[in-house]
């Protein structure tokens, strides 16, 4: 059934879908919207979850954290500072190996103060152990949210969903929806080995000497590889349960390109429009859309980018002092066999047109390899 | 006198405190109240060495180390989870510090209050941050020293206790190691209530304390009868002081540890006008008579 929902609601829906039994709710603009409908799914018996309305953002992970580790699966969502106050959790969710799932509405960090979209947030936590994907529309938030807890819960790993604050978020658009009884097989319910047991006590969260913690820390990075072949198979599955396919790299008007933009997120629809505009001007432009970003899927970037004359990666989060956080990914994922371009766009919200993206193109032509240019 | 308490153990021999730890003597003492369908759930504190390190164990349950500001929350999410599975039996217990309690957690541990979170939450209070080395908290008592007040605290201890008792909690009271039967008896009424519960228990630390290791059952029997650490409960809001003082001289407290050594008459009387500010609000509470 087709319907009209704000991307909030699309991945409120979304998780409704997967039956979490608990979530814990701590609101931030532009994230609210999420908890809120989730609030009156509980209230109206629609999900039969115990939410709880906790006093930060660090105890929401927290909660639903200690919920996943008894055994039951939770959801949360947050955004911007609420994502950066859960820093320290994000660490033990990961360590634990605890598979959370949480949404994220992409919104600028500060200071200065500002509550529009950019991905500074999340790429802040890129180094966390969680999985990251990133969705560009509604549609594809519902359907994300979904196939994250599928592989989180499969590879032992949290992961989270970007959505584009505001623009996605609040912004309503026609939304195939899922039901239950679509994803019975799909995302079966969760069966999580490592749960508290009075049977068979452990200690979760134990103090590991050096040795047992730097092997520890090698499962972790290991399996992380390894979750690139479970969002494979989601993806592929995906497209037989709801019709919609889905991959780690999505290219569009690629074929005969010889130069790319990379994009993510809300974003995408405007550089597709902008690839139109170049393609008249004579251009051979194309887009790689950058769906899942840890684990980072390096054979399919390479594949899809590394014969091109040029990549232009559009970056919406920095790491100061060096470069677009993406463009440091993708630089180094191809290894020198393509030249990359760090383009710095719509930082804070700031308004980013299909002819601010051209201009970039034509600009990113007089300046060597390495100088960041800023929309 | 003969002692009368449960032979059931919870805890193994082989802790890594230090030798006198009043706080591993404690979560004995507690856990004797408990049954095995209990989870331990612990903040960064010195209970995260005590416990012990992987794969040793101190305690025979499920044992949950989390970060230092967040463990009424970790336990939030275990009590949801155990509710939603039917499991109402499982005990889930917080056994934090004063650092977490009184500073660090106390945002999440008000918030677990305030939503009646069918937990029990215990402080082991040993006055200071000893796992990291004897540094000054919000519980730590005026005229001690420590490592950030080499010139001795000067502000009063938090009452955590009446903090937590006006969230409007079921069931609160204080405990001390050095009265068993007291304090297991408290275990086990907590464990019977429904509901957020709160436990504070003094656990004399000879480390940080400056005191002889084999005097952490005398110590806490001075804190008693000196008054500076009351025995009390309160059950739905009413007060009553489980163990009347013999008032002996707050001095023998004092003068026992290293800690207080620094003390002048002009702390000593701080120190003496915060202890009785402390049970005047206590007998006022109870309504009974002030201390003579």
């Amino acid at each position: 059934m087709k319907t009209v929902l704000t991307g909030a609601e699309a991945v409120a829906h979304g998780a409704k879908v997967c039956q979490p039994q608990v979530v814990a709710a701590y609101p931030i603009t532009p994230q609210t919207h999420i908890i809120e409908k989730l609030a009156e799914y509980v209230a109206k018996g629609e999900l039969e979850a115990k939410y709880i309305r906790v006093e930060s953002e660090m105890s929401a992970l927290a909660v639903v954290a200690g919920a996943v580790a008894q055994g039951v699966r939770a959801f949360t969502a947050t955004s911007s500072q609420g994502l950066l106050f859960m820093h320290e959790m994000m660490h033990w969710t990961a360590g634990g190996r605890l598979p959370v799932v949480m949404a994220i509405a992409n919104r600028a960090v500060g200071a200065p103060w500002n509550i529009w979209c950019d991905q500074q947030d999340m790429l802040s936590q890129r180094d966390t152990g969680w999985m990251q994907v990133f969705a560009s529309s509604a549609q594809e938030a519902m359907d994300l949210i979904v196939m994250a807890f599928r592989v989180a819960e499969r590879v032992f790993l949290p992961a989270m969903v970007g959505l584009d604050g505001f623009v996605l978020s609040h912004t309503a658009e026609p939304v195939e929806l899922i039901e239950p009884q679509d994803v019975e097989a799909f995302l079966p319910p969760m069966d999580f080995p490592l749960r508290l047991s009075h049977h068979d006590p452990f200690t979760l969260w134990p103090i590991l000497e050096p040795g047992l913690y730097h092997r520890e820390r090698k499962d972790l990075f290991k399996d992380h590889s390894r979750a690139l072949e479970g969002w494979l198979k989601a993806f592929k599955e995906w497209g037989k349960v709801a019709g919609r396919a889905y991959a780690p790299i999505e290219g569009y008007r690629l074929d005969d390109a010889t130069v790319a933009f990379l994009a993510s997120g809300a974003l995408v629809g405007t550089v597709r429009y902008a690839v139109e505009l170049l393609r008249e001007e004579g251009e051979k432009v194309g887009l790689a859309t950058l769906r899942l970003f840890r684990p980072f899927p390096y054979d399919h970037l390479r594949e899809a980018l590394a014969h091109l004359e040029r990549v232009l990666v559009l970056d919406r989060a920095l790491s100061y002092g060096a470069e677009g956080i993406f463009s440091q990914e993708v630089r180094s994922a191809l290894g020198g066999l393509c030249p990359v371009q760090c383009c710095v766009v719509a930082m804070g919200g700031r308004d980013v047109t299909p002819q601010g993206i051209g201009d970039l193109y034509y600009r990113s032509a007089l300046v060597p390899e390495g100088v960041v240019l800023w929309s | 006198m003969e002692l009368k308490y449960p032979s059931v153990e919870h805890m193994e021999p082989g802790h890594l405190g230090c030798a006198g730890c009043g706080a591993a003597l404690a979560m004995r003492l507690a856990l004797k109240a408990m049954d095995e369908k209990t989870r331990v759930v612990i903040p960064a504190s010195c209970w995260s060495i005590i416990a012990g390190r992987h794969p040793d164990a101190a305690l025979k349950l499920p044992l949950v180390h989390t970060p230092f500001a967040v463990a009424p929350s970790v336990a939030t999410g275990i009590r949801a989870a155990l509710d939603r599975l039917g499991q109402r039996d499982v005990t889930v217990m917080v056994w934090a510090g004063d650092g977490s309690s009184y500073d660090i957690g106390f945002g999440a541990l008000s918030a677990a209050a305030e939503r009646n979170e069918d937990l029990i939450y215990v402080c082991y209070d040993n006055e200071a941050y000893m796992n990291t080395g004897v540094q000054r908290s919000s519980a730590t008592p005026p005229g001690a020293w420590t490592t950030t007040t080499p010139n001795l605290k000067r502000e009063a201890k938090k009452d955590i206790l009446t903090a937590l008792v006006d969230h409007g909690i079921s069931y609160a009271a204080t405990a001390s190691p050095s009265y068993p039967q007291d304090m297991i008896s408290k275990f086990g009424r907590a464990k019977e209530t429904l509901g957020f519960r709160f436990i504070l228990v003094l656990s004399p630390c000879p480390t940080g304390w400056r005191m002889e290791e084999g005097k952490t059952v005398e110590v806490g029997r001075m804190a008693v009868e000196s008054g500076v650490f009351p025995l009390l409960e309160v059950v739905d809001g009413r007060w009553s002081v489980t163990h009347e003082p013999s008032w002996s001289p707050v001095e023998e407290y004092l003068e026992i540890q290293g800690r207080f050594a620094g003390m002048g008459e002009g702390e000593k009387a701080f120190f003496k006008e915060w202890l009785r500010e402390r049970w005047e609000l206590i007998r006022a509470r109870v309504k009974q008579g002030l201390p003579s």
